[in-house]
């Protein structure tokens, strides 16, 4: 056993990050068969599965890398389809560091086993190599009606567990595609949206109807949608609604909100311009200003998109960064800098309103506030100006007010929040349900998952109850 | 997708289209919005609901050939299809009885005023519209608005038609003439919508304006159609598109939409060479 804890990680390969840095192809190229047997040979099956605790979805991990370490690739993957309809996506943009892989017992004195390189590859051989729609079960809509209102990773999992479940499921989305996040948010070059493609026409064949293009409570009202006949309805509408920075020059031309660069370009597909309609501009030198995944993906796009130098500014140190360490990696081998420790003060217009520079001032770390963090605190003084043309602002959401404003005594929190009872998802409205980063604010494709999952079972026994059926 | 039923040529660059769609009738109301996208690699373009009919379920929209996605979609004939229609978008004009309402529009920005205008008419509150064009060849709608005015004045630019000269100038002249409306609402190019909120603000009167920022989304998740609206940012997506004319900040939003200008213009001319440039076979 303890020759296997010396066996180092396995690297995934990836592109090279000159050549990467100007292309939108995806990063990581996955593990080759060999590299994945090797790395499934790592794990050393725990009995106690500490691992399994740090999945919030549960995944039968030990289970699944064994699988793989016998060669049995189809059937690892249909062990953790058990449990995670998304592996593919998981495998991924799953924070493994502080999931599954921060509680491996190997990582308490080396490498922990590399779950997620090691999901994605279960789910990328099944692609090719297995018939990923043959366990598809086609529901026959005898339990009831269900209408989920938006397509990322909460509705599109609450649909499927719907379908698997015998429901009839309409989901409804308001843009002209669908996935939500992982459509107009997360880049091409992390997650390839031919992968989320295939889930949804996985959902599909389910027998989910899916409806573009409606706004619910536009298009058609909550109300309106019982009255249709649907018994529940599932609010999966996430939390798309961008802060700005609050200080001035931020409606200054070349200041972006991170949402609107990265939906012009995932989206839209600008990328592409003028191939493809919708434009973007990009300057030569960009400051994006926050520290998670989304200032990441939109500091590398600004330079796949052919900036000079892409900057990102954030106000705590580097162990702070609430990013993937995979992707910080990913930016600093990509050339991207970063100026930890300071935080934007105000972004200074040239004479016909575009952006010339941003002042900065730098932070230190002050008392722990709330959250357990040091607070970072402003040194007097200590401005100084980032000469920078275009500036992104990726400091964070808050949850889509639009549809939940127009339902009539729907319990909100403090910043917009849904609030659910934890175990059903049911809001205090009957026939209610949330899940996701509309409940949670901005957290996790993994964890919008999970409650989308859990507010299908929640549905389930709603529905089953009133209709008189096994409780 | 959405099968053109009908197109009209209302004037050089001025088209009406109407669409079938009444999930999008059925909630419309006065100063909402649609975003349409044309086709796969198309933009998704904003323009407001001209006239809705709940019984019909027919969605009349009127847009001005300014870029190429405008061009574009004048390209197409009855029988053609729009792969994407969302809405309705923004927040709907309150609008109730009041005894006197100034309506002033300019170029295409007559089409968005009529549903306004018409709800007004129906209230049976009186309506002044005040219309603008270039010349008379581009004034559009006029017996449409016309049918919902107790009055109506013109002005050209060329002064082809009524007025010479601009159409904020006969706002000028009827409130220095003692006239004072509840609202005046403005609807046309921003320095028009402009220029009206400047001379209403002299004689006190509120005047709503509605703004044409540039938009992706359409439901508030970018931040693109921001706008500074008495110092605050609103999204004009949601919030508006109809705001207080004397508190938006219309220099910030001039500058504003220009932010793409090089890159419209490359894809105007890209489409105009593969097209041959001609339009003889759009008539
Ligand atoms: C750029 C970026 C990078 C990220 N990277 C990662 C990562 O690496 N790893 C990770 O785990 N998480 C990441 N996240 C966070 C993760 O993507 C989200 O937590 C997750 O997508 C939330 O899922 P959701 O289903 O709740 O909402 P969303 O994915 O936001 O989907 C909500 C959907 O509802 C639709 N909608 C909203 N209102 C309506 C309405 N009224 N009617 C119809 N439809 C409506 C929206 O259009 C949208 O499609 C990232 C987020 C961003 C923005
Ligand atoms: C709420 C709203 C309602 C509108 N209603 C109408 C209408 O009823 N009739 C009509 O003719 N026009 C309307 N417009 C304007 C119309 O959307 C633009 O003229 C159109 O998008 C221009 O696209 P283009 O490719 O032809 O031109 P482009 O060459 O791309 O742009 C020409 C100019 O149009 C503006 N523009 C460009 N893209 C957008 C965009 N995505 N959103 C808004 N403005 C943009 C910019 O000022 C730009 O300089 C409305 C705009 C908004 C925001
Ligand atoms: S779903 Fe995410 S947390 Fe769970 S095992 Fe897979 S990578 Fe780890
Ligand atoms: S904790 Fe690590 S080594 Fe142990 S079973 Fe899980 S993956 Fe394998
Ligand atoms: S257009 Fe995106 S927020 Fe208004």
């Amino acid at each position: 056993m303890s020759s296997k804890v010396r066996q180092p990680r396995q690297e995934m390969p990836k592109q090279q990050p000159d050549v990467r840095s100007k292309n939108f192809q995806e990063v990581a190229l996955g593990y080759t068969e060999e590299l994945a047997v090797a790395e499934a040979n790592r794990c050393i099956q725990c009995p106690k599965k500490p691992c399994v605790s740090g999945c919030p979805v549960g995944v039968d991990i030990p289970e699944f890398i064994d699988l793989i370490a016998k060669g049995d690739f189809l059937g690892a993957a249909r062990k953790i389809k058990e449990k995670n309809s998304l592996p593919a996506m998981c495998g991924r943009v799953c924070p493994q560091e502080t999931q599954c892989e921060a509680v491996c017992t190997l990582g308490k004195r080396g490498e922990p086993v590399a779950i997620g390189a090691l999901e994605r590859f279960c789910a990328d051989y099944e692609r090719m190599h297995g018939d990923p729609l043959s366990d598809a079960q086609r529901s026959d809509g005898s339990s009831g009606r269900v209408a989920v209102v938006g397509s990322g990773p909460a509705g599109l999992t609450c649909a499927s567990e719907l379908a698997k479940l015998g429901y009839k499921v309409v989901l409804f989305e308001s843009l002209h595609d669908t996935g939500g996040v992982l459509r107009y948010g997360i880049p091409e070059f992390r997650l390839p949206k031919a992968i989320v493609d295939e889930e949804v026409e996985y959902i599909k064949s389910q027998g989910v109807e899916i409806r573009l293009n409606v706004l619910v409570g536009a298009t058609v009202t909550v109300d309106e949608l019982f009255q249709e006949g649907f018994d529940a309805i599932f609010l999966g509408t996430g939390a798309g609604l961008p802060y700005f920075l609050g200080i001035p020059g931020e409606n200054l031309n070349g200041v972006y909100s991170a949402n609107e660069f990265l939906t012009r370009v995932n989206l839209m597909k600008a990328y592409r311009f003028p191939d493809y309609d919708t434009p973007v501009w990009v300057g030569k030198r960009v400051a994006v200003v926050g520290g998670g995944n989304v200032a990441m993906d939109s500091a590398r796009t600004a330079l796949r998109l052919g900036a000079e130098k892409v900057t990102v500014v954030y106000r705590r140190s580097r162990a702070e960064m609430p990013a993937r360490l995979e992707e910080i990696e990913n930016a600093e081998e990509e050339g991207i800098e970063f100026y930890l420790l300071a935080n934007p003060v105000r972004i200074l217009s040239d004479d016909k309103g575009w952006v010339k520079g941003m002042e900065c001032v730098r932070m230190e770390l002050g008392e722990e506030d709330s959250s357990g963090r040091r607070r970072p605190v402003p040194v007097p003084g200590s401005e100084f100006i980032l000469d920078v043309d275009t500036v992104i602002s990726a400091v964070g959401t808050d949850p889509n007010p639009l549809l939940v404003r127009t339902i009539p005594g729907l319990d909100l929190g403090r910043r917009g929040n849904v609030i659910i009872d934890e175990e059903t998802g049911m809001t205090n409205i009957p026939g209610v349900f949330a899940g996701g980063d509309i409940v949670t604010g901005s957290a996790t494709v993994i964890a919008a998952m999970g409650a989308g999952k859990a507010a299908a079972h929640g549905i389930d026994k709603y529905i089953s109850a009133r209709n008189g059926r096994g409780m | 997708m959405y099968r053109i039923l009908k197109k009209e040529m209302l004037a050089p660059k001025i088209k009406l289209i109407q669409v079938y769609a009444p999930e999008i009738c059925t909630h419309a109301r006065p100063g909402q919005f649609v975003i349409l996208r044309m086709h796969e690699k198309g933009e998704r373009i904003p323009l407001t609901i001209a006239d809705s009919d709940r019984d019909t379920g027919l969605l009349t929209l009127v847009f001005q050939e300014v870029g190429k996605s405008t061009t574009e979609l004048g390209m197409l004939s009855e029988g053609d299809s729009i792969l994407d229609i969302v809405g309705p978008l923004g927040t709907a004009r309150d609008i109730e009885k009041l005894d006197c309402v100034v309506c002033v529009a300019g170029g295409v920005g007559v089409a968005p005023m009529y549903p306004e205008a018409k709800a007004y008419h129906l209230l049976g509150t009186r309506v002044i519209s005040l219309i603008g064009a270039q010349t008379k060849d581009m004034l559009i709608f006029k017996d449409r608005m016309e049918k919902v005015s107790d009055e109506v004045y013109y002005s050209t630019d060329d002064g082809s038609f009524g007025h010479k000269g601009f159409v904020t100038e006969i706002l000028c002249k009827l409130l220095e003439d003692g006239l004072r409306p509840d609202e005046v609402i403005a609807i046309g190019p921003l320095p028009m919508m402009r220029a009206a909120a400047r001379v209403t603000e002299r004689f006190g009167v509120k005047t709503v304006v509605s703004l044409n920022a540039i938009m992706v989304d359409g439901t508030g998740m970018c931040g693109s159609c921001r706008v500074t609206v008495d110092g605050e940012v609103k999204f004009s997506c949601v919030e508006g598109p109809a705001f207080d004319g004397h508190k938006v900040d219309f220099d910030e939003l001039i500058a504003r939409q220009n932010r793409f200008l090089a890159e419209e213009k490359l894809a105007l001319e890209r489409y105009l060479a593969g097209v041959g440039g001609c339009k003889c076979h759009q008539k």
